[in-house]
């Protein structure tokens, strides 16, 4: 863990509550997980905000983090500029295993899709090609299609709740059209992993995966803030976390 | 060369500087960032004689200048802090530890006291007699003259080391509660425990606490904790800690000033985890340009 401070290289919106920022600061060598976070401070907030990592680029320094503004905190993130500085604690949690599997499957809904960007990366990376799932509510709020496109995903299917773009309906539908994955990787509002949850039967406890989301104090297990009960007792969200497996989740 | 070790009940701390119960945890996560042996002490996480997950999720809300926690001692129980997290941290730690404990009951206080002070590491036992989180909604031990005294005494006849008492600020005289427990056999106190609060999520117009009330901490308490400090410093002899939204060297001369021996820093180390480090670094050099030689001096200057 190390606190670094960014260059922020661009700050877009994707869409009219989603924002993708993209910074520099030299690589030192470790590059996070797919599925870790980062705590980022915004000044005058006393404290730090947890990010998901939706890029990394160790080639050329540059993190990418995809957020909702949501609060008063990613509001002012909305608001800073090209060149501003942005303190960065990273990387944290415990992020995705990757499983060696014949069919891996990425599951994401909402503001759970930007991990799962890096998280293709990587598994493309050692040799395996997932399927991708990517939910929203409409059209309107459709994000990173076109990037996980660009990757060489075996294939990316959009679902929204209105129909106004792909296919009507939620991740959950799309996901039931599928047989035979082994491994799936999800990320998003804690009803849909609940609902990936009950389409994991065949796959194995370790290959069942699930990124958690909750509010944080420190981000980094000394607060004790985000702790839940699992099967294996008590986990921080933000250490032994975000990621947890079938085995450990207690609904 | 500044002089920055103080004493507390006979126990030398290198510099004042102690990393505040309930945010340095058992010390494990702190290690990925410093060495921690540079701390003048730490105090571990609230530990009770059976293990407790707390209150319900979200325990986190975030006010100008703080944070409201309503963790609610979350904890693994003694056994597992004795068999497992304390000789991991000693493996590594050498400097004093204060063991921080709470309880339900005075039987609960007394067996956790007399358990966790014969471990040889232990240099000071913290009596938390104050968190607002447990307890139905604020009332604790601490709250009441009688009812703290009566546990002091009751862990002082069975503690093998300095037993220090950390106050609640959530009282209308805490010199009243301060003396009472002097009274009683403590050798030190610490003060203050977190600020009872709320906040409210005006979209759903729910309390953001699942547990409605939490404990406020960092700098917006700071000159709360000061005036208290301040005030019990006329009240008793024993050494006090002074911690309560403690964030810079500047922050640690002040609270001596007002009397404390030593000082606790808390919420500051949740965001910036190098906070400890960075107030006992730039400790020399802000002493110096007070013209101060030997940190002792201070303690109590303001009165």
């Amino acid at each position: 863990m190390r606190l670094v401070d960014y260059k922020i290289i661009a700050n877009q919106k994707l869409t009219e509550q989603v924002c993708s920022m993209r910074l520099f600061a030299p690589f030192d060598g470790n590059p996070p997980h797919a599925g870790q976070f980062v705590n980022v401070q915004i000044n005058g907030l006393y404290l730090r905000r947890p990010i998901s990592i939706c890029d990394y680029d160790r080639e050329n320094g540059i993190l990418t983090l995809v957020y909702k503004i949501i609060g008063q905190g990613t509001t002012q993130m909305a608001a800073m500029r090209t060149g501003e500085n942005l303190n960065i604690m990273q990387w944290l949690g415990n992020g995705y295993s990757l499983v060696r599997a014949k069919k891996p499957i990425l599951v994401g809904g909402g503001v759970g899709v930007p991990p799962l960007f890096y998280l293709a990366k990587q598994l493309l990376a050692i040799g395996q090609v997932p399927t991708v799932i990517l939910g929203f509510r409409t059209a309107d709020e459709v994000i990173l299609y076109d990037d996980f496109r660009r990757l060489a995903v075996s294939q990316t299917i959009v679902t929204t709740e209105d129909g106004s773009y792909g296919a009507r309906g939620f991740v959950t539908d799309a996901l039931k059209t599928f047989g035979g994955y082994d491994a799936v990787y999800s990320c998003g509002p804690e009803p849909m992993l609940k609902a990936i949850y009950a389409q994991t039967q065949d796959v194995a406890d370790h290959a069942a995966q699930f990124s958690f989301e909750r509010r944080m104090g420190c981000g980094f297990g000394a607060c004790m803030g985000c702790s839940c009960e699992t099967i294996a007792g008590y986990k921080r969200i933000c250490k032994e976390g975000p990621v947890l497996t079938k085995e450990d989740i207690v609904w | 060369m500044i002089n920055l070790s103080v004493t507390l009940s006979n126990v030398r701390l290198q510099n004042p500087v102690i990393a505040a119960s309930g945010c340095f945890g058992y010390g494990e996560e702190f290690r990925d960032f410093y060495d921690i042996n540079l701390l003048g002490a730490f105090s571990c996480k609230g530990t009770t004689l059976h293990p407790r997950f707390g209150n319900p999720t979200p325990r986190i809300a975030e006010t100008n200048g703080g944070m409201i926690n309503s963790v609610g001692l979350q904890n693994p129980g003694i056994e597992a802090v004795t068999a497992t997290e304390l000789p991991r941290l000693f493996a590594h730690y050498q400097q004093p530890l204060l063991a921080n404990i709470s309880g339900f009951s005075r039987e609960e206080y007394t067996a956790c006291c007399e358990q966790i002070s014969a471990i040889d590491g232990v240099s000071i036992v913290e009596l938390n007699i104050s968190c607002p989180n447990v307890h139905g909604g604020g009332m604790s031990f601490g709250a009441d003259a009688a009812c703290a005294a009566a546990v002091t005494a009751a862990c002082k006849a069975v503690c093998k080391k300095p037993l220090y008492v950390k106050l609640s600020p959530n009282v209308t005289n805490i010199a009243e509660i301060a003396k009472a427990v002097e009274a009683a056999g403590a050798d030190g106190l610490s003060l203050i425990n977190t600020l009872l609060a709320m906040r409210i999520n005006t979209k759903t117009r729910k309390p953001i606490l699942a547990n409605t009330f939490g404990g406020l901490s960092g700098p917006a308490i700071f000159p709360v904790a000061l005036r208290m400090v301040y005030q019990v410093y006329d009240a008793v002899k024993i050494p006090i800690i002074g911690l309560g939204g403690v964030s810079s060297a500047g922050d640690v001369i002040e609270m001596m000033m007002a009397g404390a021996s030593a000082v606790q820093v808390g919420a500051a180390t949740l965001t910036d985890p190098f906070a400890c480090k960075k107030i006992i670094d730039a400790l020399p050099e802000t002493l110096q340009t007070l013209g101060i030689e030997d940190i002792n001096e201070i303690i109590g200057a303001a009165h």
